[in-house]
């Protein structure tokens, strides 16, 4: 069972560059990933648009091994800035979860 | 039993706020690479290293202490290293034993640089035992709030120093200073330039002597896809003489080298260099890098296999 937070996106301050609702699941992302993340960033963004808070914790290996190089991004359909989004993931990670 | 990811973005959150890099090694070995070249001491034009040449034979010595404890040697050190690291420079400890060999590498790839400028006129400042960080790491891995607050010191710097054009070395610090920076401070509006933009814009033109010698170009992710810059690099290289061979993955769809994941993932950097060692054509001998951290991660994995170098090694 997934436990959702509607308010989580807000919360989690993910407002101002994060674009993953553009995302239309088309997998190009997946296909051209160097890493082969275990959680292929569409799933991760979904995730987030559900508002499944525990899922971006349970997968935060995935999130950390993103290398951020825009493979992905160079090639997406819709825009979505893959990169930044998961950097806006990370910062949630530091500040709500680590508190770093 | 692993200490977990929080620990490790921990010290290097500490290491930033307390002794302004991710990595802080003696002062000393950040600036020893510009010994007797006589650059002047800052300026309105500067040279800025962002100290990312300097610290990769320290995070080489750290990896191979790791290799040998089976794991990340930040997973290893880092639930201790936080509380300790107040007081000890952890880093200047798990880096001990850089080998001379490898400083002098690194070192010397800087001093290429400078002398390249020089034969195009360009004589730069340089900000010697000032100079900071310019924070990538920090930034890459969310440590947003610690981030901005060295931004900030990073900017008041350049300020006090009048500079009015920065030409970086590396493609990390160049999207820091010039996408970055604009975007978290207010008023950064100074100008921001690779040495290799420098160099492709001069009017003076590199002309060499290298006949017929093939060299393959690997492109740094973030010149070519957050930077945009694909055509200088090549420029510069024909215009000394080499012949440019296209790797499979290249220019914008450039294959990563692995590198950004080495401190949390060193398997999977590994693994990710095999792959681009891999994707480079048959019969490959020389390879172009233009960043510290490609260089770095493409060598320890080429081993003898190909010879990777930097671009300014080849410039020169």
């Amino acid at each position: 069972m997934i436990r959702v937070n509607g308010e989580f996106r807000q919360r989690a301050r993910l407002d101002k560059n994060f674009n993953a609702g553009q995302c239309f699941n088309c997998g190009t992302c997946t296909a051209l990933c160097p890493v082969g993340m275990a959680i292929l960033p569409r799933q991760l963004f979904r995730y987030v648009l559900l508002g499944a808070e525990e899922k971006i914790v349970e997968y935060s290996d995935s999130i950390y091994s993103c290398l951020l190089c825009r493979m992905c991004e160079e090639n997406c359909p819709e825009g979505v800035l893959i990169a930044e989004n998961i950097r806006a993931l990370r910062r949630y990670l530091v500040e709500d979860v680590y508190h770093i | 039993m692993a200490i977990s990811r929080e620990h490790i973005l921990a010290l290097l959150a500490q290491n930033l706020e307390n002794r302004g890099s991710v990595m802080p090694v003696r002062q000393k070995l950040l600036t020893r690479w510009a010994d007797g070249l006589g650059l002047p001491k800052g300026g309105k034009t500067i040279l800025y290293t962002g100290h990312m040449y300097q610290i990769m034979p320290f995070i080489r010595a750290m990896a191979a202490k790791n290799k040998k404890m089976d794991g990340s040697w930040l997973e290893k050190y880092a639930g201790f290293a936080t509380v300790v690291n107040r007081i000890v420079n952890i880093v200047n400890l798990l880096s001990m034993g850089a080998s001379s060999d490898d400083i002098q590498f690194y070192n010397d790839i800087l001093r290429n640089i400078v002398t390249i400028l020089g034969r195009h006129g360009i004589k730069p400042g340089y900000l010697y035992e000032d100079e900071l960080y310019a924070g990538a790491l920090a930034y890459d891995l969310g440590l947003d709030s610690v981030f901005e607050r060295h931004a900030r010191a990073v900017h008041d710097l350049l300020r006090r120093c009048g500079a009015e054009l920065i030409i970086t070395v590396d493609p990390h610090t160049t999207q820091m200073f010039r996408l970055v920076y604009p975007e978290v401070l207010d008023n950064f509006d100074i100008k921001v330039k690779s040495y290799l933009e420098v160099l492709a814009g001069s009017e003076r033109e590199i002309k060499g002597e290298e006949p017929e010698r093939s060299i393959v170009v690997h492109d740094s992710c973030v010149y070519s896809r957050y930077l945009d810059m694909v055509d200088e690099p090549r420029r510069l290289l024909a215009g000394k003489g080499f012949k440019i061979v296209e790797p499979l993955f290249s220019g914008r769809l450039t294959h990563c080298c692995g590198g950004p994941v080495e401190s949390l993932f060193p398997e999977k950097a590994r693994e990710i260099a095999e792959k681009r060692l891999e994707s480079l054509p048959e019969g490959t001998k020389d390879v172009a890098t233009m960043c510290p951290i490609c260089l770095f991660n493409l060598k320890e994995a080429a081993e003898e296999r190909v010879h990777t170098a930097d671009i300014a090694s080849y410039l020169l």
